[in-house]
């Protein structure tokens, strides 16, 4: 019996080997090295939700019908008896209401879309703060951020699809912002809607972005991405053992399929949980799209709320007295628009893009990066992240500023007027204080290298002194903390040569000398034996 | 690094807090979902009237005034406002108003039914307003909706939320959440517009109208067909359950992916 | 901060830490104890079993629970089915990971990495592959053959013109964004509630009352029903006509303290609907953008820059309340020729607006 089934599987194997090769695949893959860690699986958290959202979605299309038609509702829900809605919201309340497991889909859908860019984000913070993004991998950042910027396209385009009041009050939005864009505004604006706001082929088009076009872009930088991976090994963290020039994990197959296989299983099973208790986007409490009506906490999902909330944070006067829409030759520039909702997300997205190389020039490394930092020792790197974050979910806290308001009983004005000058403030501080907690965990390990663990032991000199007994941390422990590399600020060649001739590329040369300047100035460097070997004669 | 992930996180803390975190959710969410109503129509006599009067000139007058013409800057005149703005603002305890602020609360009432329709009744004599409804007026059972719906969007939802939640207003004022409201309470305030509430007359939403939009709010009782409804809120609400539930119990389970068997 | 210059004198310390090597393995339970390894068998066994029943239990529920009009039986069958499904998956996944922790390999492997970089070779022999066939084809080298390149290039940048002019050119209709000016309001149409589109009088519009308003016979019309209610939505409010400060130019645009204006908000278009009677403020949702309308409707906070538009109104013979004319200036966000489109008297031009 065995043995039948061994031979029918050798058989089926060198059927499709003598077709493909595949064997040479198989050898390569089966045993291929994975690092264990458990921010290594962020971004398989949002590769799971993907497939999530690709198996609910084909779900949905069964029953969604993308169309702006007017149709008067007849179905079970009794709030919207012969109300009139567009074909779209009618056939989301039909799967909702009337195609058992229907809402449970659309639940399981809409969640993995949120869990989907958070993991995104959550997963790029890590890569950032460990220092992922450097040579070889700046590519798979761009792939990486690329994707990011799709998933928020993915996202809204299908929080619109219903054709709700709430999603459309988003679209309006959109509209207007588009508008604002000098010159071609609208003409963008009549090209989106196919003529003014709404029109009647908005969703039809929505949809065909949202089930064909952004997915198929995301799956085929996915593959792009993953195959870099491949490509170029895993990171790994510092530790006894790990050199830019290997790799330590455990194989793909078994250990990796079984762990990320499994993990594939856990995710599907906690977004099905939250999707089978929680509601979500409940659109029958918002109704179909009408232009008319509004409700109080109108605010696009997550993802996209940090451009509301610079939209809200924007004053169309600055001061009260200098207006920021300016109106010359009798033409209008919308800076209240353009500022928080173009130009600022293009500054945020573009530096985050760029963060690889801006960072290379001012470390001037040239080598293949493969251990990861601890995020201590690149204090300026850590600091501009949490700068960035708290940037963002200031943004984000300002989106949400009726809600928190509504919640704390405090004024929204207020909020506002704080998250004015926060913004500007706020962030800096954050920088400043990352830092100077990275180098105090810095002088920490130092401390540990150079006088041990307290163990708690008093001891009692012959001479009647009284000490506490430190205890040497032992060679691997010490490792991790003085393995990492100490970067000392670019030197660069003088200004004019020896004959007086003013050198080209100096400029570059000084802009990235006092980038790395910025960066490694203030840094503090790893102990090294010498100091070591005085400390310890100091104890003794 | 396994030995540094391992110090930094007790392996269980990140599953202990998202469990203590669904508890939590779980509770607030449960709490939110509850809802109540009662109370109908009345008829006065003289007698009410000068009982209405004693209770005002102890509980009402310093601020409106022994006439109820009102105080400039203070309090606004009463004279016309009808008994139905009277049985609002004292049935749901937001008069007498105890400190000021934003705007006034509402408490546990002071006083009786009884006692308020002999205020209202007071009040009523010094102007013609606007009467407390009919039990009829306000059964939701009598209203559509599906009407009530369209009529609660237009008018209502931009400060209470789509289903009546509630919200934000400028300054600290807000639009309260109207599921704890009871029916003739709605119906009055639409009739009277107290505070920052505009005016909805019956000229503008008609009786029925109203009574509609209190069946509207009626259906919310049922809760939504998609479990907890997070408060009502929308997409903020659930955009952190989905950072905090959904991401965090799988990034707690990553941890535990992640730690070495002992 | 910038510490500790290297060594100048040598100690006999060595000038860098080395690298202690891979840590001692440290073997499982499982790995040494039989019992242990029984157990954590069991254990996996037993959540693939979970699985199953998950499976059942989703299955079951979906025939089981009969779906009504009630709300609570939808719930029901959402939570029966959903919960059956997070077991289902939840059985497998920590299966899964439970057998890789405990009885699959946990001693760590070493792979060497090697350079991303080509070999000097392979990068000559690229090159001199393209070179070769830059050669062949004539688009370098000895007989360059300029002109191929060139038309052959010109024909290649022009040819997606060929898709993208008519494809892009029919995405956005007619391309008239003159229709951002103007509305359906005309003199003498009468104001009428927004959703039933019954007609208001004056003597309705009771102080401190908001009517939510759109132009007589929107409802009837066949086609852009929703593009034409996207402008043409009015807040009608009355104020006590002492608290009204009236605008230079617009005296008789409002009627006893009654005024009306678009509903649409001059920030990015949401509709302005939050109305505190006793401040007179309007507050958009949306941005928060607040405008006082007891002062022509201009910004006292948030990101809108413009006052909203002001509907000139008047009473008909019947005690209507009617448009005296199309608002004077678009309505809206701002566009870059929005002042282009905004003339007085603009409401004699509007004919166009309406097919």
């Amino acid at each position: 019996m065995g043995t039948r089934l061994n031979r029918a599987a050798a058989g089926t194997a060198n059927y499709v080997d003598e077709r493909t090769s595949i064997g040479g695949f198989v050898k390569f893959f089966a045993r291929k090295l994975f690092p264990d860690h458990w921010s290594f699986m962020l971004g398989e958290i949002a590769l799971y939700s993907f497939i999530i959202l690709l198996l609910s979605g084909v779900f949905l299309t069964a029953f969604f019908v993308p169309s702006m038609t007017i149709v008067t509702y007849d179905g079970p829900l009794e709030t919207m008896q012969g109300v009139e809605m567009s074909e779209a919201f009618a056939s989301t309340l039909h799967m909702s209401f009337e195609v058992p497991g229907g809402l449970l889909m659309r639940q399981i859908h809409h969640w993995a879309a949120l869990l989907f860019t958070a993991a995104i984000v959550t997963h790029m913070a890590r890569v950032f703060f460990t220092g992922a993004f450097r040579k070889p991998r700046e590519l798979n950042w761009l792939v990486g951020f690329t994707l990011m910027i799709l998933s928020l396209a993915a996202g809204f385009s299908g929080y619109s699809l219903p054709d709700d009041v709430l999603s459309g009050n988003g679209l309006r939005i959109i509209e207007g912002v588009t508008r604002s864009i000098p010159i071609l505004g609208e003409y963008i604006s009549f090209w989106i809607f196919g003529g003014e706001f709404p029109g009647e082929i908005l969703i039809p088009r929505l949809f065909t972005m949202h089930i064909l076009l952004v997915p198929g872009l995301i799956l085929a930088l996915i593959a792009l991405h993953l195959f870099l991976v491949f490509l170029h090994k895993h990171t790994q963290y510092p530790g006894g053992g790990r050199t830019h020039k290997n790799v330590v994990g455990l194989p793909l197959f078994p250990v990796y399929t079984a762990k990320a296989g499994g993990f594939f299983f856990v995710v599907f099973g906690v977004v099905a949980l939250v999707a089978a208790l929680f509601t979500i986007n409940p659109v029958w409490n918002y109704g179909p799209y009408d232009p008319s009506p509004v409700s109080a906490g109108t605010q696009p999902d997550w993802y996209i709320l940090f451009i509301d909330g610079a939209l809200r944070l924007m004053p169309g006067w600055l001061f009260d007295v200098i207006p920021m829409e300016w109106e010359f030759w009798g033409y209008t520039l919308s800076w209240n628009l353009l500022i928080p909702a173009v130009i600022l997300p293009g500054l945020f997205f573009g530096f985050l893009a760029l963060y690889p190389w801006i960072e290379a020039w001012a470390t001037g490394d040239r080598g293949e990066k493969h251990v990861l930092d601890r995020p201590r020792n690149a204090p300026v790197r850590t600091g501009l992240g949490v700068a960035l974050i708290t940037f963002y979910v200031i943004l984000v806290m300002e989106g949400s500023n009726d809600i928190i308001a509504n919640l704390f009983h405090l004024s929204l004005n207020d909020l506002t007027y704080f998250f004015r000058i926060g913004i500007f403030v706020i962030p800096v501080l954050a920088f400043w204080i990352t830092r100077r907690i990275a180098f105090g965990l810095q002088r920490k390990d130092r401390e540990l290298v150079l006088h041990g663990n307290e163990t708690g032991r008093i001891v009692r000199h012959e001479h009647g002194e009284y000490i506490e007994v430190h205890e040497p941390l032992d060679e691997q422990e010490r490792w991790l903390r003085v393995g990492y590399e100490d970067i000392a600020p670019l030197e660069i060649e003088p200004e004019f040569n020896d004959r007086g001739v003013r050198r080209k590329g100096y400029r570059w040369d000084r802009f990235k000398q006092r980038l790395s300047r910025f960066y490694f100035e203030q840094r503090i460097s790893p102990v090294t034996p010498e100091e070591l070997e005085e400390a310890q004669h100091a104890h003794h | 690094m396994h030995s540094l992930a391992r110090r930094r996180y007790h392996r269980a803390a990140p599953v202990i807090l998202v469990a203590l975190l669904l508890a939590l959710v779980t509770g607030v969410a449960w709490a939110i979902s509850q809802a109540t109503s009662a109370d109908a129509a009345v008829t006065t006599t003289a007698d009410d009237v000068t009982e209405g009067q004693k209770l005002f000139a102890a509980n009402c007058a310093s601020c409106h005034g022994l006439d109820a013409t009102g105080t400039e800057g203070v309090a606004p005149s009463l004279v016309g406002v009808g008994a139905a703005a009277v049985d609002f603002q004292v049935g749901t305890g937001r008069m007498p108003m105890q400190a000021s602020g934003p705007q006034a609360i509402a408490k546990r009432t002071q006083f009786s039914q009884d006692e308020i329709n002999q205020l209202a009744a007071f009040v009523a004599s010094l102007g013609a307003g606007p009467a407390i409804p009919t039990a009829e007026q306000v059964d939701p059972a009598l209203g559509d909706a599906a009407n009530g719906m369209q009529l609660f969007r237009t008018n209502c939802a931009m400060c209470h939320g789509s289903v009546g939640g509630g919200g934000a207003l400028t300054q600290g004022k807000y639009a309260p959440n109207l599921w704890e409201t009871t029916p003739t309470h709605v119906y009055e305030a639409m009739l009277t517009g107290p505070q920052s509430m505009p005016v909805f007359n019956d000229a503008n939403i008609t009786s029925e109208g109203k009574r509609d939009i209190i069946a509207y709010l009626e259906a919310q009782d049922a809760g939504s067909p998609g479990g907890f409804r997070l408060g009502t809120i929308g997409p903020v609400a659930e955009g952190l359950w989905g950072w905090l539930i959904a991401l965090g119990l799988i990034i707690a389970s990553t941890v535990w992916i992640g730690a070495r068997s002992s | 901060m910038s510490t500790v210059d290297k060594p100048a004198e040598d100690h006999g310390a060595p000038e860098a830490f080395e690298d202690p090597g891979l840590p001692y393995h440290r073997p499982r339970r499982a790995d040494v104890d039989e019992k242990a390894e029984k157990r954590a068998e069991r254990q996996v066994a037993a959540l693939f079993g979970i699985s199953i029943v998950g499976t059942v239990v989703a299955i079951g529920a979906y025939f089981a629970i009969d779906m009504s009009e009630e709300i609570d039986s939808i719930r029901f069958a959402n939570m029966a089915i959903g919960i059956g499904i997070f077991l289902a998956m939840i059985g497998i996944g920590l299966g899964a990971i439970h057998w890789a922790k405990t009885l699959m390999r946990d001693h760590e492997m070493v792979e060497e990495r090697h350079e991303l970089r080509s070999s000097d070779e392979s990068r000559e022999g690229a090159i001199q592959n393209l070179k070769d066939g830059a050669a062949d084809s004539g688009i370098s080298g000895i007989k360059r053959r300029g002109l191929l390149v060139g038309t052959g290039v010109a024909a290649l940048l022009a040819a997606p013109l060929a898709i993208l002019v008519p494809q892009l050119g029919n995405m956005g209709a007619d391309w008239n964004t003159k229709k951002f000016a103007h509305t359906m309001w005309r003199k003498g149409m009468r104001l009428t509630r927004d959703p039933d589109g019954t007609p208001i009088k004056a003597a309705d519009v009771t102080i401190g009352s908001a009517f939510h308003v759109i132009p007589e016979g929107l409802n009837d019309l066949e086609h852009g029903l929703i593009e034409e209610k996207a402008k043409a939505v009015v807040l009608l409010l009355r104020l006590d006509p002492r608290d009204l400060k009236v605008q230079e130019g617009r005296e008789d645009w409002s009627f006893d303290g009654i005024v009306a204006y678009s509903k649409i908000c001059t920030h990015v278009g949401c509709p302005v609907a939050l109305y505190e009677q006793q401040t007179h403020h309007l507050l958009c949702p949306c941005h928060q953008s607040t405008f006082d309308v007891a002062d022509g409707a201009k910004v006292v906070f948030g990101p809108a820059k413009r006052p909203l538009p002001q509907l000139p109104i008047a009473v008909d013979d019947e005690g209507y309340i009617i448009a005296q004319s199309d608002f004077h200036e678009p309505i809206g966000p701002s566009y870059w020729t929005r002042l282009k489109n905004t003339s007085d008297g603009l409401s004699d031009s509007t004919e166009e607006s309406s097919h």
